[in-house]
């Protein structure tokens, strides 16, 4: 479904705020994997994420999703093939639009887009009914600007319009980090059945090691723009914060120096 | 004391009887404050082209009507050239990088030497006398009568409703929406496959066609065009956006929708137009003019922040706890005035 080979990425080059982000990152993931990714400060985490969805051109490697090379493709032709949810809940979403033209826009992408109505009665029917299933009470505020709305409430409008149009990839960037904790694991819950129902292929960024163990069906480590450890299935299944922890002083030969991501070790004790 | 009476007699006389001008003059900057509108709000495009596109717009017009071209082509492609203008910001700032402001600001340099070769000269004029033109600021005197008045006030009125309910429609269409959400968002108008490059390109073109069509009719109304027409037009297009959408939260609250804005944006720049009428009748000399607009957008713009701070400021904070200490010291002298005053309270 997904395959990196050897994806690089140099910010500032030949500048003294040279950063070699991604040095090498290679992954495979197969239709219906869902990859939780955890790492220090700088790791590369959400620069994977970001060279996937072509905010920037890579400086080497491929991207494929479904076979097709896309490295050569602009953010807004990718994301014909990819879904996305961000880190801060303002990112997502439009907030001087209504939820409906919002779900509306979202409902499009990939699509060309004419000068038919942007939001059709048939399509109010149908937000209408998809905002019920988040249980928040946004059905009936499908014409509220986004704007009014809660950093929890805008986080699962943007999961639902990500995935509105059934996405090759979802990627979740930390799309919880910026959420009290009672929100965020009603959003991770959500996530968890929307990619469960559509059966989708995902990967999500997260500081939180007990919900990176918890949810999906791998788990990938990164440090120094690489993979260090990739584990899947039944062992994973076994895994436990001082294991990862562990294992990321075995294969990186450094403490971790994620400050949020001990806190948050700490915090699921 | 002779200024004042003067004045008075301005505003009772030349006011009444300036009334359709002014206002037939507010709707033509109006049409041209839509289009700022365009930029400025929705897109969140400070495009300082329009400087030049307005008085590309009426160039094209008299050129192309003194050659006998009929009016209501000339109003065509002064809209089209104004697009042409719009194309060429949108290329600086989405080809070659060059920030939004700045992009403007060349292009509206550039079109001093093109309006200037349209016209051949600096000043060009058509007479009303001579040709069939659309509007004329000569059918606007309240010498030729209501009827005569009314017509031409409403054909401008007509126009602008028209331009409203255009713009209502394309903004409610899927196109509309991904400029809308560019404005908002771009990077979530990215991920959602909106080509916001495009996009942002196609606004400035649509909102300088309307600056180059108000610009057109501008110099049918006026019966000239002037290389200098357009300088500060940009000031005039934001004073009107800002008074429209000051005066249309107050009276509409929460129902200031789209179409309110566009209708408010026309209305705030036949305010302007008004206030400076009046301001004129104080026998302020018209160079004024341009600081007088200036005044008005600072003003405007200064608006909301102010209240903001009032509300909220470091002083005010300062105050308050100065005040809230004040509090505590006294309750501490009462309670130990009642203890008997045994302890000082300024001594712990």
């Amino acid at each position: 479904m997904l395959t990196l080979t050897d994806v690089r990425k140099t910010f500032n080059a030949g500048t003294i705020n040279e950063k070699h982000a991604l040095n090498g990152v290679s992954l495979d993931l197969a239709d219906g994997d869902f990859v939780t990714i955890i790492g220090g400060n700088g790791a590369g985490k959400s620069t994977t994420l970001n060279a996937v969805a072509g905010v920037w051109p890579i400086d080497g490697g491929t991207i494929e999703i479904n076979g097709q090379n896309v490295v050569g493709l602009p953010e807004h032709k990718r994301a014909k093939f990819i879904g996305r949810v961000f880190q801060d809940p303002m990112t997502g979403t439009a907030a001087t639009m209504e939820i409906q033209e919002n779900l509306a826009l979202a409902k499009r992408r990939g699509a060309s887009r004419g000068l038919k109505w942007g939001v059709t009665k048939k399509e109010r029917e149908e937000y209408h009914e998809l905002l019920k299933t988040l249980d928040l009470g946004l059905e009936d505020r499908m014409t509220t600007k986004v704007g009014l709305l809660s950093g929890g409430q805008r986080q699962a409008l943007t999961l639902l319009m990500a995935t509105l149009k059934k996405p090759d990839i979802l990627l979740l960037d930390e799309h919880t980090a910026a959420l009290d904790p009672k929100t965020a694991a009603k959003v991770l819950e959500l996530s968890d059945k929307i990619i469960e129902e559509n059966n989708l292929t995902a990967m999500m960024v997260t500081h939180n090691m007990a919900a990176a163990i918890k949810h999906g069906n791998r788990l990938v480590m990164m440090n120094n723009g690489r993979i260090i450890y990739d584990v899947k299935g039944e062992e994973k299944k076994h895994l436990t914060v001082d294991m990862l922890l562990e294992k990321f002083e075995e294969v990186s030969g450094s403490k971790l120096d994620n400050d949020r991501m001990l806190f948050s070790k700490k915090s699921a004790e | 004391m002779e200024q004042l009476q003067s004045f008075f007699k301005g505003l009772v006389t030349t006011f009444p009887n300036a009334l359709p001008g002014n206002i037939s003059q507010g709707l033509i900057w109006g049409i041209m404050a839509i289009g700022v509108f365009i930029t400025y709000k929705i897109l969140d495009f400070a495009d300082l082209t329009v400087d030049g596109s307005i008085s590309t717009g009426g160039a094209v017009m008299i050129v192309l009507t003194l050659n006998g071209v009929p009016i209501p082509i000339g109003m065509l492609c002064a809209f089209l050239a104004g697009c042409l203008a719009g194309l060429v910001t949108g290329l600086f700032n989405t080809v070659l990088g060059i920030p939004g402001i700045l992009a403007g600001i060349l292009t509206q340099i550039a079109l001093y030497s093109i309006n200037f070769t349209i016209m051949g000269k600096s000043i060009a004029s058509v007479s009303v006398d001579q040709y069939p033109l659309f509007i004329s600021m000569r059918r606007v005197a309240v010498t030729n009568g209501f009827v005569t008045v009314a017509l031409e006030v409403g054909k401008i009125v007509l126009v602008v409703a028209a331009i409203i309910a255009a713009l209502y429609w394309f903004f409610g269409t899927e196109y509309g929406f991904t400029i809308r959400a560019t404005g908002c968002n771009s990077n979530m108008a990215r991920a959602q496959s909106i080509n916001t490059k495009k996009s942002t390109l196609i606004t400035l073109v649509l909102s300088n066609g309307l600056v180059g069509l108000a610009g057109g009719l501008l110099a049918q109304y006026s019966g000239s065009n002037d290389v200098n027409t357009g300088r500060g037009a940009i000031v005039i297009g934001l004073a009107a956006v800002i008074i429209g959408d000051v005066l249309g939260s107050a009276i509409l609250g929460k129902h200031f929708n789209f179409v309110a804005k566009l209708s408010f944006t026309a209305v705030g720049a036949i305010i302007y137009f008004l206030v400076l009428q009046i301001v004129m009748l104080t026998g302020i000399p018209s160079q004024f003019n341009k600081l007088f607009s200036a005044v008005v957008v600072a003003v405007f713009l200064a608006v909301p922040y102010i209240r903001k701070t009032i509300k909220t400021s470091y002083s005010r904070a300062a105050r308050n706890a100065a005040k809230t200490l004040d509090d505590e010291n006294n309750a501490a002298d009462i309670e130990n005035a009642e203890e008997g005053g045994a302890g000082d309270a300024d001594s712990d």
